[in-house]
């Protein structure tokens, strides 16, 4: 009994010791990783910044206004003006396609007396 | 504790049988006590000094030790900080109202060369002198060689010259990574944005910082970090910026013009959409200003805010709405007109000696742009009353507006507001003001009456100012523009569906003597507002020694020259801002009637 009660706490630190020794490895890698991940997203966001400049560059008005100017008999565009606003009565509607009329059409009613 | 009597009765039988004083003994005794509790408080005194000695030496030695250990560490960044925070640029950037980029950071390089770690310095200079056709080789090899250990040779590199560089191969010849700042859209919105440039520099980074417009005065909102690289968003609308760049560049040049300047400003908001000044210049590569000569002439002169000029009539409806709303006229009432009018020694005249006299309605003094008429007016209302309202309305104060420049382009008011001056000014003349401050008064003046704050930032609602006219009176006045356009001196200036009421103005330009005024050099104004009937935005349109050559002789006011391309600018401005034109009634067809 006395033996085992010094063997116990023994063992009982020992695996203690065990799993600090993992657990403190365990941090170390995963702030490694943190650290991948941080660079990694300092290295996505700087060139998200260059390609949103990029974008913003190439979409510059006065480059596509010289786009347009040149791709104009493809592309036919003009500035909005005024006149190109209209009215809802002004788009033509599909007009409803009749069915053919070819037999008899039954019709019912009452006669006026 | 045993305590010594102080009076010993032994000690004393003794002494009396001596003959001696027992007062003597009592005393010496007295003297021994004192000792022994003087010692006593020494020794716990001193104690405590050593103990609190102690104590601050062990305090000092922690703050030592910690000191010298923090001292010795090499430094990093923690890493074990909360997720979510983010690794930020380090200046905003600057967008437009609708999230479209205006200003931003791009990650480039700057190169340094550290001459004493340089192998090859002759072939090193040549080969960059052949990189960068701006630098010299001679230059370059004096500095390689000579006592300078760390020179700064380019502040911004391209990747390929990077490359280029990199090829070299010299170990003295070293990179340091840097932010510059962009503007994608080159000249458009030039004078807004100002630019910018590197402050302090040390080899990791360098400072960003504005050297001019909005990246100027905004320096500490853009570097704030708590913003967290959230962008500042501007009032200005591209599309809308770039279309009326486009129109004022092509206006400027068919009316041989030397500048031009145009604002677009939300009525209710004091937003301004759109801000142009031309000749304007690429912000990423801003010029130097001028060191001789007129300041006015450099590139980076932003005319509609700086351009402190005589607007001319346009500040006519000010005087005929102050009459008005001062309960004095309305818009029909019959007023005096007769031309020329003589005051003292000045003599008011009208455009081409003309009379529109004897009797004008108000409404028609506007549309004839009559000077005698607002004159007349201006002198019922008294010089007091005229300074404190056209005051009210923001036109004798730098104007509020996030630029660098604003505060320091005060409208010239004359010191002394006699009658003389109460004339000219109520017709426009006699005090400058920018097209800005114009554009402020214009709003305040038609959004119902209330007073607006010219603003370039973006704002979601804004608290109607203090009043300044009634709503009836602002109506009016709105209803009296559009008569302008419709039957008076703007003509041109009609887009169908947009009501577009404005007036003109046609001011002579001062000499620079400051004695009187250029015959043939004119400032044209043009301030219009639409649609009329519900006004939405206020446009002014500056033109700067424009003249219209197509006819006979050169034809300089402001309703062959400023008018046409406002009205151009509507055009193209109203669909771009959603505007849907109204249809407007067709006048009717006139009936002769048979039995004429």
């Amino acid at each position: 009994m006395r033996t085992l009660l010094f063997v116990l706490p023994g063992l009982a630190i020992m695996a203690l010791a065990f799993w600090a020794y993992s657990e403190n490895y365990e941090t170390q890698q995963s702030l490694s990783h943190v650290r991948d991940l941080q660079a990694q997203i300092g290295t996505e966001r700087e060139t998200l910044a260059i390609l949103k400049a990029e974008w913003a560059y190439l979409n510059r008005p006065a480059r596509l206004r010289d786009l347009v100017d040149l791709n104009f008999q493809r592309l036919q565009l003009m500035p909005l003006m005024p006149h190109h606003f209209a009215g809802v009565d002004q788009i033509p509607y599909p007009q409803p396609v009749l069915p053919a009329l070819d037999g008899t059409i039954t019709l019912s009613g009452e006669l006026d007396p | 504790m045993i305590r010594t009597p102080l009076r010993p009765l032994a000690r004393v039988l003794e002494a009396r049988e001596s003959g001696e004083s027992p007062d003597a003994i009592e005393r010496e005794n007295l003297r021994r006590r004192h000792d022994d509790m003087r010692d006593k408080a020494r020794r716990r005194a001193e104690g405590r000094l050593v103990l609190m000695a102690g104590f601050f030496l062990c305090a000092f030695m922690v703050i030592g030790g910690r000191m010298a250990l923090m001292a010795i560490s090499e430094p990093a960044e923690p890493r074990a900080y909360v997720a979510g925070s983010s690794i930020a640029a380090q200046r905003a950037d600057i967008v437009d109202r609708h999230g479209r980029t205006l200003a931003t950071n791009l990650a480039t390089y700057a190169l340094y060369a550290q001459p004493p770690h340089m192998i090859d310095k002759a072939g090193a200079a040549k080969k960059l002198a052949g990189i960068f056709p701006d630098l010299k080789e001679d230059e370059l090899l004096e500095d390689f060689t000579g006592k300078r250990k760390f020179l700064w040779i380019k502040k911004k590199l391209s990747p390929e010259q990077r490359q280029a560089v990199h090829d070299i191969g010299d170990p003295g010849l070293l990179f340091g990574p840097r932010e510059m700042r962009l503007y994608p859209n080159g000249p458009l919105a030039a004078h807004i944005l100002g630019g910018a440039s590197f402050g302090r520099e040390g080899v990791n980074s360098a400072e960003v910082i504005g050297v001019a417009g909005i990246e100027r005065a905004m320096d500490d909102t853009l570097r704030d970090p708590a913003r967290a690289g959230q962008p500042l968003e501007l009032s200005i609308d591209l599309s809308v910026q770039a279309a009326m760049r486009e129109v004022l560049n092509g206006g400027m040049y068919l009316l041989n013009a030397k500048g031009a300047a145009g604002v677009l400003m939300d009525i209710h908001t004091g937003e301004i959409l759109s801000m142009v000044s031309l000749p304007d210049f690429d912000p990423n590569d801003r010029p130097r200003p001028l060191t001789k000569g007129d300041a006015a002439d450099s590139p980076l002169f932003n005319r509609a805010v700086q351009g402190v000029y005589e607007l001319g009539s346009t500040f006519k409806i000010f005087t005929v709405a102050q009459a008005m709303e001062m309960g004095m006229v309305g818009p029909d009432t019959m007023v005096d007109a007769n031309a020329p009018m003589q005051w003292g020694r000045f003599k008011i005249k009208e455009f081409q000696n003309k009379n529109y006299g004897p009797l004008l309605s108000v409404t028609n003094v506007i549309a004839k742009s009559s000077n005698v008429g607002t004159a007349k007016l201006a002198l019922r209302i008294g010089g007091e009353a005229q300074k404190k309202f056209l005051s009210d309305f923001g036109v004798l104060e730098p104007t509020p507006v996030e630029l660098i420049e604003a505060p320091g382009a005060a409208p010239l008011v004359p010191p002394n507001w006699s009658e003389i001056v109460t004339i000219t000014a109520s017709y426009g003349h006699g005090f400058s003001a920018s097209p800005l401050h114009l554009a402020t008064a214009y709003s305040s003046l038609l959004n119902g009456g209330t007073k607006v704050t010219p603003t370039l930032l973006k704002r979601d609602r804004v608290e109607p100012g203090p009043r300044l006219v009634k709503p009836e009176v602002s109506q009016a006045a709105a209803d009296m523009l559009r008569e302008v356009v419709l039957t008076g001196t703007a003509s041109f200036g009609a887009v169908p569906g947009y009501e577009v009421g404005g007036k003109t103005g046609t001011a002579n330009k001062p000499l620079k003597t400051g004695a009187g005024y250029h015959k043939d050099k004119n400032i044209n104004t043009f301030a219009s507002v639409f649609p009329a009937s519900d006004p939405k935005y206020v446009l002014i349109v500056t033109l700067d020694e424009a003249s219209d050559e197509t006819g006979s002789e050169p034809r300089r006011t402001a309703g062959w020259t400023a008018v046409p391309v406002a009205a151009e600018v509507i055009r193209r401005a109203g669909p771009l801002l959603g505007l849907r034109p109204s249809i407007e009634p067709l006048p009717l067809t006139e009936l002769t009637l048979a039995s004429e």
